[in-house]
């Protein structure tokens, strides 16, 4: 079996953090990117081989890769390749759909020649063995097999649904039915036999050049009554697609007993960190309700946070509720409450934010990303000392005291300067 | 390349006591994630040197464990790569290094394979960061047969636990004497040498005709009139974990900020193998600070100005002050730890105390269980 791994998605709810990478390629629980979760679930469940289908703001994802040696998809045969979309015979041609991402892709599975193969998304965050879910695939005779969440019941009627019979055999989709008949989510981990998936994607593409798989591909061999099975899963499993998810599944990680555990010893998740220094807490500091990842300095407090590699919270400084993605600086007797602080970004003295008056009035540019009291600060943002700024604020670039009037940001305003290297990186 | 490295990893070592009784020096856990060899061997490839040599031989297992693979220190390359040499039987009178020179001349393939103009040797068991490049130059311009880095050793240590140097005006050296009762200088080789790689294959098959198998005593100090030999003063952070109170103290620089800006943030990097460890957790109610953390620990209880080691475990209401604690070890509820070395995997049952003096800390070794 061969794994297949879209991670060209924008995920445009998480706003500025996606500005300059793919979702798959976003920070997670400190030291990670989303990516590393269903990288290792392969190698873990004994998937040797993966394409990983890239399109939007591919760099940092390409860097992250490399050649997989975290992984150890550093192989000589399988391994790790990355499938970029490219230009073919007389035309360039982007990947249009999840579906048509593969059916152009084509040749690359077909060099491996795999009796299955499994498609997987890079945008979630949970651990499973794929493996097992392959053996419920041969039990099952399977044509296609689709993992499937059982979510609460009131929350079923926002999923793309499965109606099955009792051998979990699958008999409708249903897309964010209001009265669902069950609470099985389609989540989007799909195992097909490699000659069924390749004649319905050549099949489907002559039809939809946006070719997807739950819009068509799925409903297609349905109705050819093809052999399609549920595969059940209970385990932890999180959508990071909108700010206020995507904080709370970092913090779930803080909790003494966490719902999702990484400390074990089998099932590891693996990352890119070529350097693990140790981390530091100063004579001074006190952190609590907290994981820190390789490299922290912290002199000042950190409570109920989350700390990528290389953070430096100075004396005095204080961190809570907070994500702090990699090589921050927060600077003295400077205040953060519930914030998101992208990588490199600089933070000077004295500076407040999410804690100054305004309340949580939503943001004024993208009241429907930022609107949960959260204030965001995109990839190597620059505070000066000294600032005060409030509640789903985005600030975004090098940014200079005279963007503060009165050395104030209100709740809901923002602040977009993006960065020099990237035209017009207004991606907030 | 100008030059290969040499890494001299296979000495025992009875003053670190229990710590080494499952490991060599040069694979002494130090600083929360490293490992001794970690220092030399990033040194060397930091240098632009892409072929490297360790040779190993005293209970070697736990070093071999860690050098699980060249692409940790980016040698993982075919020009180059990283050779790990131990001792082994073969027709002839080999079998153990009889001493450190007897241990590269068993290897002299490797030299005699290379192409490149010098070799550098460094100890596997000291912590520095150095760009061997400068000391090549500088060996270069004095146009020195064998050139030896030294410190000027301060009064707080005890110099003749070292190879003493005595060099003229001009830093060639005019007296070598090892680990001396009556030491004429302060300036101690920190056991980093650099030698044109023909010189040394000469050098070696000479000595080894004579039945001499020592480095420092029966080439440096021999030939020192002979050939021209030069000290290199290397004044950045150096230690040697030869024993019990200095290892302790190299530990403890750790918690210095500039130290540990050097060793562990600084480029380029000191690399070590890595683990995979989930960011550290502290929970609770906890204070820890002064402290260094490694990944994957998970920290209930207090600590002040320890180094701690990754994936260690301490439980709520339990102290631990001044002291290291290495991977894995796990401290119960409610225990005090002072002035104590915790080896790997050491289980400390709730409430247990380990107690130890700032002169003499107590070490619980791998695997105890109190």
């Amino acid at each position: 079996m061969i794994a297949m791994l879209l991670a060209g998605g924008q995920g445009s709810r998480l706003g500025v953090l996606t500005a300059t990478k793919a979702k798959p390629g976003v920070s997670f629980g400190g030291k990670y990117r989303i990516i590393d979760f269903p990288m290792s679930n392969c190698v873990n469940s004994g998937v040797d081989t993966v394409g990983v289908l890239t399109q939007y703001q591919p760099l940092q994802l390409n860097q992250h890769i490399g050649i997989g040696i975290p992984w150890d998809l550093d192989r000589r045969s399988g391994g790790v390749t990355i499938l970029s979309p490219h230009i073919k015979a007389e035309q360039g041609e982007w990947f249009t759909g999840t579906a048509n991402a593969i059916y152009q892709n084509i040749s690359f599975i077909d060099k491996y020649n795999p009796e299955y193969v499994l498609i997987l998304g890079g945008d979630h965050i949970y651990k499973m063995d794929y493996s097992a879910m392959l053996d419920f695939h041969k039990v099952n005779s399977a044509d296609v097999t689709i993992a499937a969440l059982q979510v609460p019941w009131e929350e079923a009627p926002r999923f793309g649904l499965m109606n099955v019979y009792d051998d979990q055999r699958i008999y409708e989709f249903e897309e964010k039915p209001p009265n669902p008949k069950s609470n099985l989510a389609n989540m989007g981990i799909y195992i097909f036999k490699w000659d069924i998936l390749r004649d319905a994607l050549e099949r489907d593409n002559r039809i939809h050049p946006d070719s997807d798989f739950g819009m068509h591909v799925l409903p297609m061999l349905l109705h050819d009554d093809a052999r399609m099975f549920a595969y059940p899963f209970n385990d932890y499993w999180r959508d990071v697609g909108t700010i206020e998810s995507y904080w709370e599944a970092n913090m779930d990680l803080i909790k003494t007993v966490p719902d999702f555990n990484l400390y074990e010893e089998f099932n590891k998740i693996y990352t890119e960190s070529d350097h693990q220094p140790p981390i530091f807490t100063g004579p001074n500091a006190v952190v609590q309700g907290a994981i820190l990842s390789e490299g922290c300095e912290v002199l000042g407090q950190v409570t109920g946070s989350v700390l990528g590699p290389g953070v430096i919270v100075e004396e005095g400084a204080s961190v809570k509720d907070s994500i702090i993605m990699e090589d921050c600086y927060i600077g003295r007797n400077s205040r953060l409450e519930r914030c998101i602080v992208d990588a490199g970004c600089t933070v000077g003295d004295g500076v407040v934010i999410g804690c100054h008056g305004g309340g949580n009035v939503p943001n004024q540019l993208r009241p429907k990303i930022y609107y949960t009291g959260i204030t965001v600060l995109g990839e190597r943002t620059v505070v000066p000392d000294g600032m005060r700024i409030g509640q789903n604020c985005v600030i975004y670039g090098e940014t200079y005291p005279s963007d503060y009037p009165d050395a104030v940001l209100n709740s809901g305003e923002s602040i977009i300067r993006g960065q020099k290297t990237t035209e017009g990186g207004d991606e907030a | 390349m100008r030059a290969v490295g040499i890494i001299l990893a296979g000495g025992g070592n009875e003053r670190l006591a229990d710590l080494t009784t499952y490991r060599t020096t040069s694979a002494m856990p130090v600083g929360s994630c490293y490992r001794a060899i970690d220092f030399p061997l990033s040194n060397m490839t930091n240098s632009g040197i892409n072929k490297v040599a360790i040779i190993t031989q005293h209970n070697s297992r736990s070093l071999h464990d860690h050098l699980s693979s060249p692409k940790w220190w980016d040698l993982g390359s075919k020009q180059g790569g990283m050779f790990v040499l131990s001792p082994y039987l073969a027709g002839n009178n080999s079998g153990w290094f009889k001493d450190t020179a007897d241990s590269i001349y068993q290897n002299l393939t490797f030299l005699r394979r290379s192409k490149e103009e010098y070799v550098v040797i460094s100890s596997g068991d000291c912590v520095y960061k150095m760009d061997f490049n400068d000391m090549i130059t500088y060996h270069e311009r004095k146009n020195a047969d064998i050139t030896i880095a030294y410190r000027r050793v301060p009064d707080s240590e005890d110099i003749r636990n070292y190879g003493v140097l005595e060099l003229d005006e001009y830093e060639r050296m005019t007296d070598l004497e090892e680990k001396p009762l009556d030491p004429q200088s302060d300036l101690a080789s920190i056991g980093v040498y650099v030698i044109s790689r023909t010189l040394l294959i000469e050098l070696l098959e000479t000595i080894s005709r004579e039945g001499r198998y020592n480095l420092v005593r029966d080439v440096f100090a021999r030939y020192r009139k002979q050939k021209r030999i030069f000290g290199y003063k290397f004044d950045g952070y150096w230690r040697n974990l030869g024993s019990v109170s200095t290892y302790f103290d190299c530990n403890m620089d750790f918690l210095k900020r500039d130290i540990r800006a050097l060793l562990t943030i600084e480029q380029p990097y000191i690399k070590t193998k890595p683990k995979d460890e989930p960011p550290a957790k502290f929970n609770g109610r906890a204070v820890i600070s002064n402290c260094l953390v490694g990944s994957g620990a998970i920290l209930d209880g207090n600590a002040y100005r320890s180094v701690i080691f990754r994936k260690v475990y301490t439980g709520e209401n339990s102290q631990v002050r001044n002291s290291i604690v290495m991977e894995g070890t796990r401290i119960g509820e409610g225990c005090v730890v002072e002035y104590a070395i915790l080896d790997k995997d050491v289980v400390l049952s709730p409430g247990a105390n380990v107690i130890g003096t700032p002169d003499k800390p107590t070490i619980l070794s791998k695997g105890s269980v109190k």
